[in-house]
């Protein structure tokens, strides 16, 4: 299993430079707003938490940089990621965790959806080259060159504003809470609709251009033309001898896209004011609380990664030459 | 050099070499522009030429400043005066979209020149050399793919109070790099075992004697596409950063309208405030596509030779995916390529 061996090297080499990347980003910064922030509120903190902030931000000149990185390591093993300014002190770890299911739920639910529908239009269009079904691509490819926000707000001024069918903003009615109950089951989903829509339109057009490009070129393959000559049923054809090996290369890219789309869940959250990961960034850049900014930075990296991870599972299940190849 | 040894011909002799060299040169240009030479690339070619224009000649096309204020007449909509209507402070929108051109143009090419040119470095290295060396950069490359982008701007845009227009491209190119690089690693590495470049490296030519004129020319066109998909990215992504706030409002971009649209209500009721920066930025983004449309249909034909064959299939009455092929009588199959000769040649055979 030496193809396993690899990624896992690979993901702890890219865990550990985002880890990295984020000890040093403070520490390039001009200026220090922790310094300022900390006397100004010294009274609020227990010498732990100032102890913690001044690792995570670089603040202990006295030590030689290998050992504030060291200390740094111990701090995010123990799950310490230091204190939120805007909250109200709180452990950014906490602050964290309270916004993270909104996103993965929404966006994950969306991404996923986008995905199979963009890929089976794709491999239809593919499938059909030369039909009127190849107009359905420039479509597709406008809404995908269309700026998310900007679709976005009109998308709230028309079915919301003007036609009043879904609610513009928010995961739940306001004075509700959360709790599993099918009133509050129902209120996520009126408010989650447009959101996911939205990003469902948005990334259609990647996954309908990249399916239908390798159909077109799959199905040139000459056991496209074996399986087409021995009477199989086109159904048969086009599912699992044409589609089943063009979606390779969309798998890959699906593990690539998380990235670009953790990055555009930040514009869907600002411009619904959904309550995720996405919103706090914003909120935490806006307030320059740095330990919320820095610890939702390493959070969405590694949550990246793990997308990554999960995608090249699935990929050596369905393609065995990954597994073959290395071995 | 034929010339000295035929002094009293120099001249017709100069006319008759010239003039067969000139083609080939032009040629060779052509060649390497191929992958334009297509409605697709062209169409897209052609908006974005008219993008840059407009861009150019801004302070000539807009009928006003960007930021004159006109009191008497705020929140107007379209009209003889105002071509897009005005913003809440009487500013004229179409001369803000006009000079918005500018800074949108400049910060794509910028993030795309900077972000290609690392895409080429680190991927054509990566995939010409070998061992642990092309190990690391492919590991570089992988983590730099990983990282999420727009993040890692807004967290670097957001330590700096007044971020230069260089900067902000700087730090899109940085974080949009990656993608290109893989591909070209990929490409680079398919083609450093084939006869021509074996070759090369026979004869004693110099690593970057090899990578230039050996291997780069036959990069053109994944070089082209990661350009265009990068200046695709830097756009969007300035825009969005733009619009969230994250760049300061003295850089006027379409992301700036749609920033100061949002923020003095504009949705849904004043229109004219918000399509027209929306719809351009859309109009550019689409022009790039098109033009990397018509690079990936250079790059694989089948992509466009598919569909015509399946439409000239059609027409003649057969299925391409049903599951029995019918039998074409003899007629049918024998006609066409005899029947309709190339014009070139009816017209030779006309003067003839």
């Amino acid at each position: 299993m030496r193809f396993l061996l690899r990624r896992l090297a690979f993901y702890a080499f890219t865990a550990w430079a985002a880890i990295t990347i984020n000890f040093f980003l403070p520490r390039f910064m001009k200026g220090d707003p922790i310094t300022a922030y900390l006397q100004k509120h010294q009274s609020e903190f227990n010498p732990e938490a100032i102890d913690s902030l001044r690792t995570l931000f670089g603040l202990e000149s006295d030590r030689s940089l290998l050992q504030q990185y060291i200390d740094y390591w111990g701090l995010l093993l123990h799950g310490d990621l230091g204190r939120s300014f805007s909250r109200g002190l709180a452990p950014v770890s906490d602050v964290i965790a309270s916004a993270l299911p909104w996103t993965l739920g929404l966006v994950g639910i969306a991404t996923i959806l986008s995905f199979f529908i963009g890929t089976g239009i794709g491999s239809l269009i593919g499938w059909r080259r030369g039909s009127r079904a190849d107009y359905v691509v420039p479509f597709a490819t406008f809404f995908s060159t269309v700026p998310y926000f900007w679709m976005g707000l009109i998308v709230i001024a028309v079915f919301s504003t003007t036609l009043g069918w879904f609610p513009a903003s928010h995961a739940y009615d306001k004075g509700s809470s959360p709790e599993w109950s099918w009133d509050f089951i129902g209120q996520v989903i009126a408010h989650g609709t447009l959101p996911a829509v939205t990003i469902v339109v948005a990334s259609l057009g990647g996954w309908i251009l990249g399916m239908r490009n390798m159909m077109i070129t799959v199905l040139d393959e000459d056991y496209v033309t074996v399986a087409e000559a021995k009477g199989l049923a086109p159904q048969r054809v086009m599912t699992r001898y044409a589609a089943r090996n063009a979606v390779l290369p969309q798998l890959s890219s699906f593990a690539l896209a998380l990235g670009f789309i953790v990055g555009g869940t930040l514009v869907m959250e600002l411009v619904f004011s959904y309550p995720g990961v996405g919103k706090l960034l914003l909120d935490a850049t806006n307030a320059k609380d740095w330990p919320l900014m820095q610890g939702l930075f390493l959070v969405i990296t590694l949550a990246v990664l793990v997308a990554n991870i999960l995608a090249d599972v699935a990929h050596a299940i369905l393609d065995p030459r990954t597994r073959m190849m290395e071995s | 050099m034929s010339l000295s040894t035929f002094p009293t011909t120099s001249e017709t002799e100069e006319n008759r070499t010239t003039e067969p060299q000139r083609p080939t040169r032009l040629s060779r240009l052509g060649k390497s522009f191929a992958m334009f030479r297509n409605p697709k690339s062209i169409t897209g070619l052609v908006i974005l030429g008219i993008f840059a224009l407009v861009a150019i000649l801004g302070d000539v096309i807009a009928p006003y400043g960007p930021l004159d204020k006109d009191f008497y007449a705020l929140k107007q909509p379209p009209s003889a005066e105002h071509w897009l209507g005005t913003t809440h402070l009487g500013e004229d929108v179409f001369s803000q979209i006009v000079y918005g051109t500018r800074g949108v143009l400049v910060v794509g090419l910028v993030a795309g020149v900077l972000a290609t040119f690392v895409a080429v470095l680190v991927g054509v290295a990566a995939g010409y050399l070998s061992g642990w060396r092309s190990e690391s950069l492919s590991a570089l490359t992988n983590v730099f793919l990983v990282i999420p982008g727009l993040p890692l701007i807004i967290i670097v845009a957001s330590q700096y109070d007044n971020p230069s227009i260089v900067l902000i491209s700087a730090v899109i190119a940085i974080t949009g790099w990656a993608w290109g690089a893989r591909v070209l690693r990929a490409q680079t590495m398919s083609l450093r075992n084939r006869d021509f470049v074996q070759a090369a490296k026979a004869n004693g030519e110099r690593l970057w004697r090899i990578i230039a004129v050996e291997m780069l020319p036959n990069l053109t066109a994944i070089i082209a596409s990661s350009f265009v998909g990068t200046v695709t990215a830097a756009v969007l992504g300035l825009t969005t950063l733009a619009f969230i706030g994250v760049i300061p409002i003295t850089n006027l971009n379409w992301g700036t309208i749609l920033f100061w649209a949002q923020q003095n209500g504009a949705f849904p009721d004043f229109w004219w405030w918000y399509v027209p920066a929306g719809l351009c930025i859309a109009i550019l983004g689409m022009a790039l596509s098109l033009v990397n449309f018509g690079i990936d249909e250079y790059v694989n034909p089948r992509l466009r030779s598919a569909g015509e064959r399946a439409r000239a299939m059609r027409k003649k009455g057969m299925s391409l995916t049903g599951g029995v092929t019918e039998v074409r009588t003899a007629d049918d199959a024998a006609a066409p390529p005899d029947a309709a000769p190339e014009p070139e040649e009816r017209e030779a055979a006309l003067r003839r």
